[in-house]
């Protein structure tokens, strides 16, 4: 005897949140089975294994004809396939959108093509989530990036119109966008100790400061700005070359220095070495600033900031607060100079690139 | 020209992609009906169309308008070749035809193809202007309005009820027809969809010219069946009950939605007080010059036979439905079989022999007499061992005695009729006209107005096993409809034996297997209260037949049978109390149509109740029910040999009597287990396939406090020599003990414990009475011995000597204990459940079991067959889990055998959460009430009453949230990881998030229930009734089996549910699913699904949504109930 068909349906579709989950994470129907009875699940309504199974079987096979409209969130709250109560359409498009930020974290600035989901498999023993989950989630990312890529207008917003997301979320996809799109180099060996959220941080605040539409540009309505959250702004790069007076002109610099250190003396241990090395670590900043008009210098700001001021300090043993203070300083020295001009420019260079190397500098 | 109907076209949606190059559409759109057709302009390049088409109008008749659906189909402009369909959307006009119901019809509706499913949605809007034709000869009954609701509809108030209307159209099966070897599946599934829809559309006509004609204005009850009869045609056959109903206008509309008794019972008793006077006048000459005449010849052949019956078979007519009748009593006898073959007529008597029976019963053979050229087959002569099923069936023990019983009491009944001459002719005068109005007094309806049922009698049903043959002249559908109408007799003679003139919760249904048919009826027989008929008409023929079963007057003391009459009849004006009038016994105690214990009413103590009650009604709201209900089902398989014709159709009949034996054993012996007393909404299928036969009873089983408790199950071994043995005894009887008492424990079974009352102890009395009365028949010497009869109410005593015992009790313990928090029942209500939270799930669970072992023996298949049940109901609770405590009301089962080796069994039914604190309150005050007195039962029910409305308005949970969002985070969320932005962009704070959904889509209620809880039904907006296939042939791709009649579910429930929405309803009602064909053909990737659903569109309001009125209404009626109750 067997089961040939089996068969549920509700006229509210009914689903169980919690085997949602283990769909979501790629499961099969029998690993996910053995988790909920690990869970307790038959203690309920006097359940048996083969109650479970079905139900399982069932929940599973709801899921997968419900992801068709999954892929446009927006079609969800008009079919009428499926009666879903909106709260719980909320949440299933919530939840099929989450993703393992460890899985991001490896995907993070690739491209998103059919060569990378090639690579899945490697990722998915790597970072031991199923395939099916790191295609799900793959394809989630393409899905988002296709539709936004296209849009105009600010980045999350879009994500959130089109996709339905929470603020959170529609952020943390926006950071995922707008590294695919800039392709940041995120890979290197020296890059791994970051994490997504590392990474998440930082686009976001790449996104507000340094892209067309960070400035505000209140008078221009959204639809007039090309790509304005995707790709930074042009001129803003062009003019961070105007930065490099504070190296290439000697007396600015050492002036800068002498500013620097009065505010410091006494206030940080390293300061002896900060003496030092204060040239080296302001011509690191002023020559990522001044590179960013290439390309490939902007893909590798990370590592660049890595390797050019991070390895340097940490090798230093500064601690978060000592950096935190000379960045301050640093920055608020160079007000100071009379002969500095591009005050504007400085400050949206610096208050990014500030709050990245923060939020960068750990083990 | 008396009608004009006007389409729109307004816009497409979420189309599919059918040109691949472009990734788009160039859509437009067929508007057609009957031979006319429209086109929009092409809408090129989009998957979301606007057309905003002009108005399209079909000037029609209103015949047409009909018959015919509003067939609208969407196509994908190709230039170069054919245009390719991309779906169609069939749209039934008639609720437009009536002015009570829907106006116009507009909004998204699905698009369907039968080979794709829902490919986009359109947006349509259709009117229709009609005008009034007042032709006398019309042939159209537009503005007759149809129920599915098997009660009255809320909203409305019956006038009168009419009756029974029936209607049969057929016609040939596209899929059989010759060109289905040349066209596309798809052209054939249309052709089909469109045919079943056109014959829906005619028998709906018909039948409404049929009320038209009876006087009537509408029909409830209305159900509609398809018989795919394969080869030789498709049958589109439909039932129901004509009525006259009147609107209720808004401010006098009782509030009936809680479906408590003080709802219900309020807004009656005045109607029936008013009522009664003068239906008292007229009937009471007609019962005084009664006695005298006993007519019993049961008026049947005077009318009905002309058809069919050869003069030289008429005399032995009356005598076999006399017969029939007195076995059937109860129910459950499938006895006349007959099958119908081309040559000529083959008649079978339904049981050979009966295994299971003592030797003292002869067994009869099986008798073939070939009847030439006749088409009808008769019954022979009674024969005993026919008889003995329905006694049987009725007890299983004592059931030597019964028999005898029945047979005299069939004997006397057939003789009085004999002697009556002058007096019965002329009370046959006075009756016939009154027939011919009604050939038949059946009705389809399960919950009546309070006051319409007097007493219900038992369950009467008809099987009749037929040979299917080709249809040769569709015009002329009278072989069908004669072997309909021969069953309805049928049913009608086993009613008048229960001492009923009407049949009441009837319906009808088939199940055909290859070229074999059994073709079944049930129903409750009943005593109605006139006053909703039409005059003179019914009671005048059911009080004859009543009367005339009383026999010899002197003997058994007439002034007791006279005295019982005029109370039955009266009853309903002041002898009965509301509460536990339907249960008095409709027939005459002293020539009861089969064996039943008396006792007084344990509620009245003036009249006499049986000691079980079964019936396929729903719970009268008046009725008082101790403790909870529950579902009681009995599961049967039987194998068959395999078969062709005749050889195949005698076996089957052959079986049917034994399935419905050891069903109605199960049910009974569940029924003790359970230590209740009265079954409703009792429903049993019997299924045939190839090789087996399934049958399956359900029902709702409760203690009725009128009735006497039901006494234990006691098991009896025969060989109490061995000491081991009786220790299995005496286990397993303490097994059933405790069960028993479980049982009582979980459905809150307390009866009030009954003191024995001097009052004529009743067994005796009707033993002695019994006696007197069998020494006038021939048998009576043998009765002494045979009387198995046991003292007292505790005795039914299950033997195990023999397997088949054995085998019962063991499928009485195995069945597996619901969950705590779930109750579950297959009427409208369960008892003792009262305040409903508005939560609420209707399902359709569907299961096919392969049986892989293809030499299984019966015991082996019933456990199969049993388990698949079980686990299906488990499989639902545990879903279901979230909405506990609930109750899964109305389960309907259903089984088929599709193919060899496969069982396929679909439920659908509705899951209500109720509010566990106030429950316990409701039942405290319940209790209270029951077994006390009337005043004190009205003042409690006033209490619950009130507290279930006072707890209704707060409680009121969010609607369709079954599962109440459960939000669990258990990984990575994105709250952990909340980059903290800087602000000074607000900007990316403007945007707030909106819900998903930009054009909300109207939740839209289904439920089998006649009512949603907590809401008020404000308009009925019409019939819907629709008719599906679906069909693949890559099945394996999507999702194979179960994904592809998973998705066509869900996409029958959408359609359903925007048609419902497109008529301006936000529900449906008496939803059911009728039909769900399932052909698979795995090998070719194949496979086919036919499904056919149907309801009445509803608009709802919240009942809190009207503010203070229905407390206040409420607080009205229940005072007047008060003040009715003391007069």
């Amino acid at each position: 005897m067997s089961m040939e068909l089996d068969v549920f349906v509700g006229n509210t579709t009914i689903m169980d949140m919690e085997v949602y989950q283990l769909w979501l994470d790629g499961l099969t129907v029998s690993d996910a089975v053995k988790v909920r009875m690990d869970e307790g699940a038959l203690l309920e309504c006097e359940a048996n294994p083969e109650v479970l199974t079905s139900d399982t079987m069932d929940q599973f096979r709801t899921f997968q004809m419900c992801e068709r409209l999954l892929h446009s969130p927006t079609k969800l709250g008009s079919q009428l396939l499926y009666q879903i109560p909106a709260q719980n359409q909320i949440i299933l498009i919530e939840r099929y959108y989450e993703f393992d930020s460890v899985f991001a974290r490896e995907v993070l600035g690739k491209k998103l093509s059919k060569g990378t989901k090639k690579d899945l498999d490697d990722t998915s023993c790597k970072t031991g989530i199923t395939l099916k989950s790191c295609r799900r989630q793959f394809d989630n990312f393409k899905r988002v990036f296709k539709v936004v890529e296209e849009l105009k207008g600010p980045l999350v917003e879009n994500i959130q119109r089109h996709f339905l997301l929470s603020d959170t979320l529609a952020r943390d996809y926006a950071a995922i966008v707008f590294f695919a799109n800039s392709r940041f180099e995120t890979g290197k060996r020296k890059l791994q100790y970051l994490s997504f959220q590392d990474f998440a941080f930082c686009a976001g605040q790449l996104i507000s400061y340094w892209t067309i539409g960070a400035m505000g540009a209140p008078t221009v309505p959204d639809s007039m700005m090309e790509d304005m959250d995707v790709d930074l702004e042009k001129e803003f790069l062009n003019e961070l070359k105007d930065l490099k007076v504070l190296v290439n002109d000697k007396d600015m610099m050492d002036q800068h220095k002498i500013l620097v250190c009065a505010a410091l003396r006494g206030k940080i241990k390293v300061y002896k070495l900060m003496e030092v090395n204060f040239k080296n670590l302001s011509r690191a900043l002023i020559n990522l600033a001044s590179k960013l008009t290439h390309t490939k210098d902007v893909r590798d700001l990370f590592i660049d900031l890595v390797e050019k001021f991070i390895e340097p300090c940490r090798y230093d043993r500064w601690t978060v607060a000592e950096i935190t203070l000379f960045l301050t300083h640093y920055t608020n020295a160079a007000h100071c100079l009379g002969t500095f001009r591009h005050q504007m420019i400085w400050d949206r260079y610096m208050g990014v690139i500030k709050s990245c190397i923060l939020q960068m500098y750990h083990e | 020209m008396p009608g004009k109907l006007k389409a729109k076209i307004v816009a497409g949606r979420h189309l599919p992609v059918m040109d691949r190059a472009s990734d788009l559409t160039d859509a437009f759109v067929e508007v057609k009906f009957g031979n006319t057709t429209f086109k929009t302009d092409v809408f090129p390049k989009s998957l979301n169309p606007q057309w905003n088409s002009e108005w399209f109008k079909f000037e029609v008749d209103d015949e047409d308008l009909q018959d015919e659906p509003l067939q609208i189909t969407v196509l994908d402009h190709d230039t170069y070749s054919a245009n390719d369909a991309i779906g169609k959307v069939y749209i039934d006009i008639d609720p437009l035809l009536s002015c009570e119901a829907a106006t116009v019809i507009s909004g998204w509706l699905p698009i369907y193809d039968t080979i794709h499913g829902i490919r986009g949605e359109i947006n349509v809007l259709v009117k229709v202007d009609l005008f009034n034709d007042l032709n006398r000869f019309r042939q159209s009954s537009c503005g007759v309005k149809f129920f599915c609701t098997t009660s009255i509809p809320r909203c409305y108030r019956v006038a009168l009820v009419h009756g029974f209307v029936e209607e049969l159209v057929v016609n040939e099966d596209p899929e059989y027809q010759w060109i289905d070897r040349i066209r596309t599946p798809r052209a054939s599934n249309e052709a089909r969809q469109r045919l079943i829809s056109l014959m829906s559309g005619e028998l709906q006509r018909k039948i409404g010219l049929k009320v038209l004609e009876m006087g009537g204005n509408a029909v409830v009850g209305y159900l509609q069946c398809f018989d795919l009869e394969g080869e030789s045609g498709l049958v589109v056959r439909a039932i129901g009950t004509a009525c006259t109903l009147d609107k209720l206008s808004p401010g006098t509309a009782p509030n009936t939605t809680t479906h408590t008794n003080t709802h219900t019972l309020p807004n009656t008793a005045p109607t029936s007080n008013a009522c009664n006077s003068p239906s008292k006048d007229s009937k009471e000459p007609v019962f005084s010059e009664d006695p005298p005449h006993s007519l019993s010849g049961p008026p049947t052949p005077l009318r009905t036979l002309p058809s069919s019956s050869p003069p030289p078979f008429s005399p032995s007519k009356p005598c076999s439905r006399q017969s029939s009748s007195s076995d059937t009593d109860l129910s459950l006898t499938p006895r006349i079989e007959r099958f119908v073959s081309s040559p000529g007529v083959f008649l079978c008597p339904s049981s050979p022999t009966l295994s299971f029976d003592s030797p003292s019963l002869p067994s009869s053979g099986l008798i073939l007499c070939s009847i030439g050229s006749a088409l009808r087959a008769y019954t022979p002569p009674p024969l005993p061992s026919v008889q003995s099923e329905g006694s049987v069936l009725r007890k299983t023990v004592s059931f030597s005695e019964e028999l005898m019983l029945a047979a005299s009491g069939m004997g006397s009944g057939g003789s009085v009729g004999k002697e009556a001459g002058p007096l019965k002719t002329l009370l046959r005068q006075h009756t016939q006209s009154a027939l011919e109005q009604r050939e038949f007094p059946i009705f389809t309806l399960t919950c009546f107005p309070p006051g319409f049922l007097v007493h219900v009698g038992g369950v009467v049903s008809t099987r009749s096993v037929k040979l299917l043959d080709r249809i040769h002249n569709p015009d002329e559908p009278e072989t069908r409809d004669a072997w309909w109408e021969e069953i309805r007799q049928e049913i009608k003679s086993h009613a008048k034996a229960l001492g009923c003139h009407a049949v009441v919760g009837y319906s009808e249904s088939t199940s055909i297997c290859e070229e074999v048919c059994i073709l079944s009826a049930s129903g409750t027989a009943a005593m109605l209260n006139p006053r909703f008929m039409r005059e003179g008409c019914l009671d005048t023929g059911g009080s004859d037949h009543r009367l005339s079963r009383q026999p010899h007057p002197g003997m058994v003391g007439s002034e007791r049978g006279e005295g019982e009459v005029s109370s039955t009849w009266l009853g309903f004006e002041d002898a009965s109390p509301p509460s536990c009038g339907f249960v008095h016994i409709p027939y005459d105690e002293f020539n009861m149509p089969f064996p039943a214990q008396l006792t007084y009413c344990y509620h009245c103590r003036r009249q006499k109740v049986p000691d079980v009650l079964f019936t396929t009604i729903d719970l009268p709201a008046e009725a008082e029910v101790t403790g909870k209900g529950c579902l009681i089902q009995a599961r049967l398989c039987r194998t068959k040999k395999k078969a062709q014709g005749e050889v195949n159709a005698t076996s089957i009949s052959n079986l049917l009597p034994f399935m419905e034996y050891e069903l109605h054993t199960q049910l009974m012996n569940k029924l003790k287990l359970r230590s209740m007393n009265a079954l409703f909404g009792l429903r049993i299928q019997i299924s045939v396939g190839e090789n087996m036969l399934l049958g399956l009873a359900s029902a709702t089983g409760v203690y009725l406090s009128a009735l006497p408790a039901p006494g234990g199950i006691q098991i009896a071994g025969k060989t109490p020599s061995d000491l081991s043995y009786d220790q299995h005894i005496s286990t397993m009887q303490k097994r059933i003990d405790d069960t028993i008492a479980k049982n009582k424990e979980l459905y809150n079974i307390h009866p009030p414990e009954c003191i024995e009352e001097v009052v004529g102890s009743p067994i005796p009395d009707r033993q002695r009475s019994s006696r007197l009365f069998r020494s006038t028949s021939e048998s009576s010497d043998e009765l002494s011995e045979l009387d198995l009869s046991h003292g007292k109410k505790d005795a039914f005593v299950l033997e195990i000597d023999d397997t088949d015992a054995v085998e019962d009790i063991q499928s009485l313990l195995t069945d597996a204990p619901i969950p705590a928090g779930f109750y579950s029942c297959n009427t409208e209500v369960m008892p003792g459940i009262h305040n409903w939270t508005s939560g609420l799930q209707m399902f359709t669970s569907v299961r096919v079991y392969r049986l892989s072992n293809a030499n299984l023996t019966n015991q082996g298949l019933n456990k199969i067959f049993t388990d698949l049940c079980e686990n299906l109901l488990k499989s639902l609770y545990f879903k279901l889990r979230s909405m506990i405590p609930c109750c899964l009301c109305h389960l309907n089962f259903t089984v088929a055998v599709p193919e060899e080796e496969l069982i396929q069994v679909a439920v659908t039914a509705v899951a209500m959460s109720f509010d566990k604190e106030t429950q316990q309150a409701a039942d405290k005050a319940l209790t209270r009430g029951s077994g006390e007195n009337e005043e004190q039962l009205q003042f409690s029910m006033e209490m619950c009453g009130e507290s279930t409305i006072s707890n209704n308005q707060p409680t009121a949970k969010p609607s369709g949230v079954p599962e109440s969002a459960m939000v669990h985070s258990s990984r990575v969320s994105s709250s952990e990881r909340c980059s903290p932005l800087p602000e000074g962009r607000s900007r990316s704070l403007r945007s707030t998030r909106s819900l998903p959904c930009g054009a909300p889509v109207t939740v839209v209620k289904m439920t089998p229930l006649s009512f949603l809880p907590g809401t008020r039904i404000v308009k009925y907006l019409g019939i819907i009734n629709m008719f599906f296939i679906r069909e693949t042939t890559s099945l394996r791709e999507e999702g194979g089996v179960s994904g592809f009649l998973h998705s066509f579910i869900a996409e029958v429930f959408a359609m359903v549910r925007a048609h419902v929405a497109a008529l301006g309803g936000n529900a449906l009602v008496s939803y059911s699913m009728k039909e769900c064909v399932f052909m698979e053909n795995p090998n070719k990737n194949q496979a086919q699904c036919l499904i056919n659903v149907s309801g009445d569109a509803v608009i709802f309001i919240r009942e809190s949504d009207q503010e203070a009125i229905p407390p206040l209404l409420t607080s009205r009626q229940t005072s007047s109930t008060g003040a009715d109750g003391t007069t």
